[in-house]
């Protein structure tokens, strides 16, 4: 049996939902085929977290590719049908570009091991520096910080994923929100064993009485627990949090059926701090958001 | 001695020859591991320049494994490696930021020297033993009874102070007097530790 799963329009962290509602039902090992033919719009969350759901399965999924030209070739530039192309049988025409995207500060990019993160960090600095202080007008000592942070939540895939993961990095007009505003978007996706099966993995683990993904993230992320028992874990995501605080901007991390929220001080977004039952999807996939400044 | 030691060196030496931003927990620990075997071929009795100025970025991970794990070594209450002191330089605003966050952790303290070669005390120290450090660096060399009167301490409370400091290696005890880690580079202080 062969069922087609449906892509919203705009594809981003919050529609992207309605794409594992599809899918969290299915057996692994049931074919799918993932429609993109309509889709106008992906946020960098969006597409890696596509590559990651083809990942997830135990047969290789089809993608459908968007039809409309400009679509296509944005993801191709973005570097997605390279990856997508070992992951899913693509069908459709693929449109390449050779045209650089400027907006693109980072292109989708593998993370399976500790030298993708440096090749990561000496790819974006120039071009961080660039987006981040001319065109979102922030102040220049943001650079250094949100190559920290990119750096950081890399790696959380390399220590706790157990697998490959996804890294994009891009700005966009957020036409929704923000009346309008720039923002960067750093997008990390993987397919691993997730926040709250690392934690079970640590030495001596105990579950609470309320244990389940929602707890998982808040100890992790609010708390700073870690599987390992070095004093010293755990701060990656403490400075990431710190910097997104600093900087009036957002963190989000979905994992398993739950996703936490640090929330910016501003009025600029009305998530919730913790979501809970939402469709099971494994791994983490780790949205930061900073928006531009205004006078 | 005086020793230097340039991390970005023993990056490229321990890690990649092109890479120049210490990120990652293996780079860190391998950077780590570069530097100790530096230390092992120094004396016993050091002092020890660690030199961040040809590093570009510093995260969380990596200025744990190198700075905090390194300390932890070397500084201790109980039973040090060795007496090795370090006095940190070239460290930016961003470097900062990572080493602050590593020491409060593991609530450590470190002396970092700025270009115009003033010396901070940064990271987790009481109130009372960090005036005993600046009184002691603002003087260069000096002994309890000069920490007791400006402080309001008895001699016994402001020496048993000093140890403390010393034990952490923020102080250098040379002779029977005290020399802040920092001043011991300046033109006025010992430039070798070798008594």
């Amino acid at each position: 049996m062969t069922t087609i799963i449906n892509v919203p329009h705009s594809l981003e962290d919050k529609s992207f939902e309605l794409v594992l509602d599809q899918v969290a039902p299915l057996p692994l090992d049931e074919k799918i085929i993932v429609d993109t033919r309509h889709a106008r719009w992906a946020s960098p969350y969006g597409l890696t977290a596509l590559l990651a759901l083809a990942q997830s399965r135990a047969e290789r999924p089809i993608l459908y590719v968007p039809e409309a030209e400009n679509v296509s070739s944005y993801w191709s530039r973005m570097d997605f049908f390279k990856h997508a192309a070992e992951l899913y049988e693509l069908q459709g025409r693929v449109r390449s570009t050779k045209a650089a995207e400027t907006s693109v500060l980072l292109e989708v990019t593998s993370i399976s091991k500790s030298d993708d993160v440096h090749n990561v960090v000496d790819k974006i600095q120039q071009k961080a520096q660039d987006a981040l202080v001319k065109n979102l007008n922030l102040d220049a000592k943001i650079t250094m910080r949100f190559t920290m942070a990119l750096s950081e939540v890399c790696q959380n895939i390399i220590e706790h994923a157990g697998r490959g993961g996804w890294v994009a990095v891009q700005t966009y007009t957020w036409r929704v929100r923000l009346g309008g505003r720039k923002v960067v978007v750093i997008a990390v996706a993987d397919p691993g064993i997730g926040f709250r099966q690392s934690l079970e993995s640590a030495p001596g683990f105990q579950k609470k009485e309320r244990w389940d993904d929602g707890q998982a993230l808040e100890e992790t992320v609010m708390r700073g627990a870690s599987r390992f028992r070095d004093p010293g874990r755990g701060q990656g995501l403490a400075g990431v949090r710190r910097f997104v605080g600093n900087w009036d901007g957002k963190l989000s991390i979905r994992s398993g059926t739950a996703r936490i929220a640090v929330l910016p001080k501003g009025d600029w977004d009305e998530d919730e701090p913790l979501v809970e039952d939402l469709s099971y999807f494994p791994g983490a996939q780790v949205q930061i958001t900073i928006p531009e400044r205004v006078a | 001695m005086i020793n230097h030691i340039d991390v970005s060196s023993m990056l490229r030496k321990s890690v990649c020859e092109l890479y120049s931003n210490l990120v990652t927990r293996p780079t860190g620990a391998a950077v780590r591991c570069e530097i100790e075997q530096e230390l092992d071929r120094i004396g016993d009795r050091a002092l020890t320049v660690i030199d961040f100025s040809h590093v570009g970025l510093l995260d969380f991970s990596c200025a744990d494994e190198i700075v905090a794990k390194l300390l932890l070594q070397y500084v201790s209450l109980d039973a040090p490696r060795r007496e090795v002191y370090f006095l940190f330089r070239g460290i930016s605003e961003s470097h900062t930021e990572a080493i602050e966050a590593v020491l409060e952790r593991h609530k450590l303290a470190l002396v970092t020297q700025h270009a115009d070669g003033a010396s901070r005390l940064i990271g987790i120290v009481g109130l009372e033993e960090r005036r005993a450090w600046e009184i002691i660096s603002h003087l260069g060399a000096g002994v309890s009874a000069d920490v007791a009167d400006v402080i309001g301490l008895s001699r016994d409370a402001a020496e048993r102070m000093l140890d403390t400091l010393w034990r952490r290696r923020l102080l250098i005890r040379y002779d029977n007097a005290y020399v802040a880690v920092g001043s011991a580079t300046g033109a006025s202080a010992p430039t070798s530790l070798d008594t």
